[in-house]
This record gives structure tokens, C-alpha cells and sequence, in this order.
């Protein structure tokens, strides 16, 4: 096998066992890595009792899993997955940085992780080894924190076994902070002090499972591909594409932090209550030229690298440092809190990461807490004191320190907005859900459908997977590049989305050859391959719980402010027609292969040879 | 270039994305394989931000040449580089300890040290650098005192990894930094 280093390990965090694993050809050709893997390990090992399964709960699985081109496709990401505590379903989550080209290079594919560690733990991965390491010393520590001790930690270790080598460069680590260690259910799992597997709640399953982090260095070569003189000429091609992508290389996909406010009018603002600003002062160029303090920032064989380093130079939020806001985050820590400074922003941004919560998850949280406050709900005493004013960056970050401690309001915060709402239901016996911006629990991307303007459309979270993930939607024609099936390909190959943009097809596709050999066309892919995991996540997306279940004849659907009219901005009045919408679901299922509740097809399933799946689906939910 | 001659690579650490595809352009030229480890020119991130390449500066007076008991090092007389010949190599370390820098380390599966050979007088890793428009790295010619000045006998960039680093971090951080860091 070709492309994959063929091994994966298998840690059982209750027993302190770890043994290796591997997978025969034909299932990694029909799951590939990453997402698609996840989904067939979660499906083969919890499918049957999927509904009893608690996400947060010792029976839960985490994985943790490259794909075949990471390290090879320019910007190599890792996939972090399991059953959602969000949606209950599968959410392939990628995140960039080093570790997955450390795991290979070590000698695995990925981390299949069971149980729960009797203390805090951290998993550490070297050559062809493995062990559990104590984690109580890193337990309560913030993310620079713990990055600082288990980089310094990892080093030392290293050179005492292997004083001769010569200095060692650092492993990578993911870990989580404060927010995931008390399993709050928007935590992410971070990286290199600002990255994050945001969507899906991965930190929560890791602080479940007390593992505190994950430690990788491995010191061997990335397999053995196909054809290497093909796989370096490709990686020319790819690179030189990126290369010429300016904006997105100067600006990343900040450039869109004011566009996206002003132009297509699609930005969440104090809580979505509009999508339209005009605020200038929250340009790129702003950030650029206050907040910046180094242009270019990447991770391994990325040739865009549009992260920019980020620190506030003055002013009460003096010496916060981050990666410079993406569009995500200049949008759910910055305007959908009313805040519409760089710095503000900067320091928000920060703050999250160290806490180690998903900004989008966190940022929707805060902004529906936000509301609440603004329309007399929660109040000033709720809030133990907190005056959550629109705009206040302080008192929102506030919150969300409570928020990653489970303190107080933070407690139910914590549940994300969604399950929140649920609560907050009962304690104020009035119903909030109408204030809620969200998609089968989770939180949804910073991109509005309701101006039609953004890429999104009005089925592209209701139908998707993934629920609220922005990274994967559902779109018509299927077989567009921003459809999910396209997706699947990078989350389950795995690697970056961001440097297949302006990538003419079939590069893809020589891309897999190059590597792996198999020659995977478009129509194995989206008839076959994609559709069968799609389909997959589909089913367990349905069977869900155990607190929370989702119809699709209620469930899929928009979050009820999209059928309320844009207030302000060029496309002020519009909202989602709820005929047209039924409509495009209409005809997405059909495309898709469900009927019309939703429901994946018998005669699909059992074409794609999921009929197992079928079965199930027969006895729980037809 | 027409005739080679001696070269050396100039360097503005602080342009350093952490892209590494100067470590992936190294072991592709060197091992035919991406090998991070195997790479001449190594991306240390101590800290997240103040990523820097970590590779052999070709100091004046060769302190690795003279520390080697068993002749396995020499200088190319054509780039200056300084070349190991892996038959002659014990892999005892002493021209590690000899670095200012610790630069040199050892090969991750064979029995030898490896150290930047310059690539014969044309290094991939500033050819991907500069492709790349990042500009860390430029080939300049070790003759060219306009250039290199007398920063030759300072070996500017033979410095150990937490020493650049700490240097670095003052530069993107400033007052924010904290020694614990490092």
C-alpha cells in the first residue's frame, strides 16, 4: 500500500494498553483516511447501539487519523473525529500543523483511542512506539502552557534516549485546554497555540477520556508512494497555483472579514440579529497594519501560508497574541459580539485559543448569551454580574472564562447554544430557541444564507452532514467542488481546502494516482466512494442521541432567525422562501439517494453495500 | 552559474513562514523521499511564531572539519560546503559538540552525521524559498565582502536552536515574551 505508513494504533485508556492495527487495502480504498475512515471504524464498532452511545462517555471513540496524501498534498491536516457530543452524528474535524507528518513519520496512520484514563494522560508517540504518560503536572494549564511544557518535556526526553543524535527539533503535540479537560461541549482540540478541530466538540471526547494531549516525533520518511518523481512535480504544480492566489496569500481568508460584512452581507452580527456592517475599521488593511507582526505563517508543505501572526501593541488589551483572526473568527469573536476593533478582536481570538474552546462554537455561544442580555432574559444576576453589553470585550470575555470553567451561567453555556436554549427554557419558562443560530446542535459557519449572496445556500447546513459546518455543505449540483462530496475527498485525503482552490480537476486525481496508485476517477468517487460514506454519516447523523435526536422532516432545516427579514444593507428584506427551500431539499435527496423524509434509500444503500446500514435503518427509523 | 564558486546563504529568520518546504525540497534532493529528519536544513518552532532553518553557516575556520578523529569531514573546494563521507563516519558525535551551533545531526536510520552540502553549489532549499516568495534564503558569494562584511568570523548563523529562538521571540514579542518559553 502506497501512500499510507500501514499501521495504526489502537490506545485502551482504561486498560493502559496499546497494540498496533491495520486495515486490509480495500477498506482504506473505499474509506481512504481521516473522515471516511472515522465513519467506517465508528460504524463497524458502535453502529448497532449508535443511539445508547454518550459522546462524553467511556464508550465513545476517538480517532485520530491522516489520510494518504497528508504530507504529500501541499498542506498536510490531521482529521480528529468520534461521536459528536454536538450532533450526536460523525464530524470529520481537520486541523493543520506538524503532527500528522510526525505520526507517519513515526510510523502510523492514525490513533484509535478507547476508554478513559484513570488519571490525567497524554498519549506520546516516537518511533514504532508508543506510551501513556502522566498528564497531571499539564492538567488545568492553558494552551500556551501546555504546549511550552510538552515541547520542553518531549525534547529533553528524546535526547536522554538518544544523547548522540544531535539536537532535537520539537514534537508536535494537539492538546486541549481548560475548556475540553471539563468537557464543555464546544471545546476544540488545539495545535500550535492557535489552531483548532474546531467543529464536532473532539476537546470535550479528549477531557472525557482525561487525555490530556497527544506527542508525536518520528524520525523516519513519509511512505513509500507510487511515483515520486510524479508526486514532486505535482507538488510544483499545486504550489505554483497557490503562489498565484495573492489575495489569499497576503490576507487569508481575513480579506473576506469586511467583504463579507459589507458586500455579500452574509456576516454574523450580535448574534445574526443582522448581516450587514459597513465598519471600515475592521478592513484587512487594519489588521495588516495595527495588529500584524509577521505576514506569512504556515504549517508543513504549505505553500500559501495564510495564517499571519497577531499581537496587540497597546492599549488595555496590550500583549495578546494569536494567529491574526481568519474570517471566522474576525466574525464570531468580533461582529457577532458587536465588537469592531482589530484589537478587541485579536484579544478575543487569543483568549479563546488559550482557553481551548472553538471560536465559531464559543463565538455563537457568546452572541446568544449576547441577545439574551440585550432582550432582558438573562440578566446582569444570571450573569454573575457580568453586564453583557454588545461590543464589550471584556465582559464577553468574562463569560467565556466561565464558560471554559463550567462556573456559574457558564455551566449552561457550556452545552452550546443549542442545548443552552434548551435549558435556559426551563429555568426562565420562556422558550429561546428562536434566538438560537444553529444546525442540529452545533453552531453554524459565519456565512448567512439569507442575502444569497455568500457561497451557502439555503440548504447548505440543513442537508449536510455536518450539520453547521461552513467546511462542508450540502450544494446542488452534488458534484460542484463546494459540495460535500467533494469535501469528503480532503477530509478524508487529508489534507487542506484551501490549496485545491483554482486546481483544475484532474490534478486531484493524478495526485491520488501519484501516491497511492489507485486510480480513483470522478465517477468511482461521487457515484461510489463519496456517496457511501455521505451515506453513512447520514445514518448515524439520524440514529443520534442519547439526549438529543433529529427528524429530518422537522430537523432539516434553517435556524429559525433565516426566515426572518434582513433588517439593514443592501439586501435588506430578504430571507429564506421556505417553498423554495423545500424545494432544493427536494431535489437535493433525491440527488443524494434519500427519500423524500430524508431517509437514505434502501436501493441506494444496498448499491453502495451498506446493507447493515439498511437494516438498521429499517428497524430504528423508517 | 557558470564557474562555481565558493557560496554561502545569507538569511532573514524573521521572513520564515514555518512552511518546512525547504526541508521537503532538501530530502527530496538528498534521500529521494520527504524525511523532515532527513533533511540538511531543519525548521526548529520552539515557539509557535518564531520558526527558523537550522543548517550549516560553513564557518571560516571549519571548527567540525578539525574535531573529526577519523578525516570523515572535508571542505568542498569548489561551494565551501562542508562534505561527510559516510563510509569514513563513526557517528561519534565530536563534530556536533565542535558546532557553536549544534548544527550537525545524525543521519535517522544510517550510522553517519549530516550537514548541508550546498547541493553542489545550487540549494534547493533557497530555489523553493524564493519560488515561494517567502525570501529567508539567498545564495550569495562567499568572495563578496559587501555581503558578507566580517560577519564570516562572527559565524553569524552558527547559534544553537534556543539561542535563536530567544532572540526571535524578543523580536516578535518584545516585553510580552517570557523566558519561561524558551
Amino acid at each position: 500500500m502506497r501512500g499510507y505508513a500501514g499501521k495504526f494504533l489502537e490506545v485502551d485508556l482504561s486498560a493502559e494498553k496499546i497494540k498496533e492495527l491495520t486495515f486490509d487495502e480495500s477498506i482504506l480504498r473505499q474509506y481512504i483516511g481521516g473522515r471516511g475512515l472515522a465513519t467506517k471504524i465508528l460504524w463497524d464498532r458502535l453502529g448497532h447501539r449508535w443511539e445508547t452511545i454518550d459522546p462524553l462517555g467511556p464508550e465513545n471513540i476517538l480517532l485520530v487519523l491522516t489520510g494518504p496524501l497528508t504530507g504529500f498534498f501541499p498542506g498536510g491536516r490531521i482529521c480528529v473525529s468520534g461521536k459528536s457530543p454536538q450532533s450526536n452524528g460523525v464530524v470529520g474535524s481537520t486541523v493543520a500543523g506538524e503532527f500528522p507528518v510526525e505520526l507517519k513519520c513515526a510510523g502510523y496512520d492514525g490513533l484509535i483511542i478507547t476508554g478513559v484514563a484513570a488519571k490525567p494522560s497524554y498519549i506520546f508517540v516516537t518511533d514504532s512506539h508508543a506510551e501513556i504518560r502522566d498528564a497531571r503536572h499539564i492538567w488545568g494549564k492553558d494552551g500556551k502552557q501546555t504546549l511550552r511544557i510538552l515541547t520542553k518535556e518531549g525534547r529533553e526526553e528524546l535526547k536522554k534516549r538518544f544523547p548522540l543524535y544531535g539536537e532535537w527539533k520539537e514534537p508536535a503535540v494537539l492538546y486541549i485546554g481548560p475548556a475540553g479537560e471539563n468537557k464543555v461541549r464546544i471545546a476544540a482540540v488545539m495545535a500550535k497555540w492557535t489552531h483548532a478541530a474546531g467543529y464536532g466538540g473532539y476537546g470535550a471526547v479528549m477531557g472525557s477520556k482525561n487525555l490530556k494531549a497527544l506527542v508525536a516525533k518520528g524520525r523516519g520518511p513519509l511512505p513509500e508512494v507510487e511515483d515520486i518523481e510524479k508526486v514532486k512535480a505535482l507538488i510544483d504544480e499545486v504550489s505554483a497555483r497557490c503562489y498565484t492566489n495573492d489575495s489569499f496569500r497576503r490576507w487569508g481568508t481575513g480579506a473576506a472579514g469586511y467583504e463579507v460584512g459589507a458586500v455579500t452581507s452574509s456576516e454574523p452580527i450580535r448574534n445574526w440579529q443582522e448581516e450587514w456592517h459597513d465598519q471600515k475599521s475592521f478592513g484587512v488593511d487594519k489588521f495588516e497594519q495595527r495588529v500584524w507582526i509577521k505576514r506569512y505563517w504556515g504549517d508543513f508543505g504549505c505553500p500559501t501560508t495564510c495564517l499571519k501572526v497577531a499581537m496587540v501593541k497597546g492599549g488595555p488589551f496590550k500583549g495578546a497574541i494569536g494567529d491574526n483572526p481568519d474570517y471566522e473568527l474576525q466574525a464570531y469573536v468580533g461582529t457577532n459580539l458587536g465588537i469592531f476593533t482589530p484589537e478587541e478582536n485579536v484579544y478575543l481570538a487569543s483568549l479563546i485559543d488559550d482557553l481551548g474552546l472553538c471560536g465559531i462554537q464559543g463565538g455563537n455561544a457568546l452572541g446568544f448569551a449576547g441577545e439574551l442580555y440585550q432582550r432582558g432574559i438573562l440578566t446582569k444576576e444570571d450573569l454573575d454580574g457580568i453586564e453583557l453589553k454588545w461590543g464589550d470585550a471584556k465582559a464577553f470575555a468574562a463569560l467565556a472564562q466561565k464558560i471554559a470553567i463550567r462556573e456559574g451561567i457558564g455551566d449552561v453555556l457550556a452545552e452550546g447554544s443549542y442545548r443552552a436554549a434548551l435549558k435556559i427554557k426551563e429555568m426562565k419558562k420562556k422558550d429561546v430557541t428562536q434566538y438560537v443560530v444553529h444546525e442540529k446542535g452545533m453552531a453554524i459557519g459565519a456565512h448567512g444564507v439569507r442575502s444569497g449572496k455568500d457561497y451557502t445556500t439555503d440548504i447548505s447546513y440543513a442537508c449536510s452532514v455536518q450539520a453547521g459546518d461552513h467546511t462542508s455543505t450540502a450544494y446542488l449540483p452534488i458534484y460542484h467542488s463546494n459540495s460535500e462530496l467533494a469535501i469528503i475527498l480532503h477530509d478524508s485525503g487529508v489534507y487542506c481546502w484551501f490549496n485545491t482552490f483554482n486546481l483544475p480537476r484532474h490534478l486531484k486525481w493524478n495526485f491520488f494516482k501519484a501516491v497511492t496508485g489507485w486510480e480513483i476517477g470522478p465517477e468511482e468517487w461521487y457515484e461510489t466512494t463519496a456517496r457511501r460514506i455521505l451515506h453513512l454519516q447520514r445514518v448515524l447523523l439520524l440514529l443520534g442521541g442519547p439526549d438529543l435526536k433529529w427528524n429530518p422532516k422537522i430537523h432539516d432545516d434553517n435556524p429559525p432567525r433565516f426566515y426572518e427579514p434582513l433588517p439593514s444593507g443592501p439586501y435588506a428584506g430578504r430571507k429564506v422562501d421556505r417553498a423554495k427551500f423545500e424545494d432544493s431539499k427536494k431535489e437535493y435527496y433525491e440527488e443524494v439517494g434519500w427519500d423524500k423524509n430524508g431517509i437514505p434509500k434502501s436501493e441506494v444503500l444496498k448499491k453502495l453495500e451498506l446493507e447493515e446500514a439498511d437494516k438498521v435503518l429499517e428497524e430504528k427509523i423508517r | 552559474m557558470s564557474s562555481q564558486e565558493p557560496i554561502w546563504i545569507v538569511r532573514d529568520y524573521s521572513k520564515c513562514s514555518g512552511c518546512r518546504k525547504c526541508e521537503i525540497a532538501c530530502s527530496l534532493f538528498h534521500e529521494k523521499r520527504i524525511w523532515p529528519e532527513a533533511s540538511r536544513i531543519r525548521v526548529f518552532m520552539l515557539v509557535p511564531g518564531a520558526e527558523f532553518p537550522h543548517f550549516c553557516t560553513q564557518c571560516d575556520d571549519y571548527p567540525c572539519v578539525e574535531s573529526c578523529p577519523v578525516d570523515a569531514l572535508s571542505v568542498s573546494k569548489e561551494t565551501g560546503a562542508v562534505l561527510v563521507d559516510k563510509e569514513k563516519c563513526t557517528a561519534c558525535g565530536l563534530c556536533i559538540n565542535a558546532c557553536p551551533g549544534r548544527i550537525p545531526h545524525m543521519h535517522p536510520i544510517e550510522n553517519y552525521a549530516i550537514i548541508c552540502d550546498l547541493c553542489g553549489g545550487e540549494p534547493q532549499c533557497v530555489k523553493v524559498c524564493r519560488e515561494g516568495g517567502w525570501y529567508v534564503l539567498r545564495v550569495v558569494s562567499k568572495a563578496d565582502e559587501k555581503v558578507m562584511g566580517r560577519n564570516r568570523a562572527y559565524k553569524l548563523y552558527a547559534r544553537k536552536p534556543e539561542e535563536v529562538t530567544r532572540d526571535l521571540v524578543a523580536s516578535l514579542y518584545g516585553e510580552t515574551a517570557e523566558e519561561e518559553w524558551i
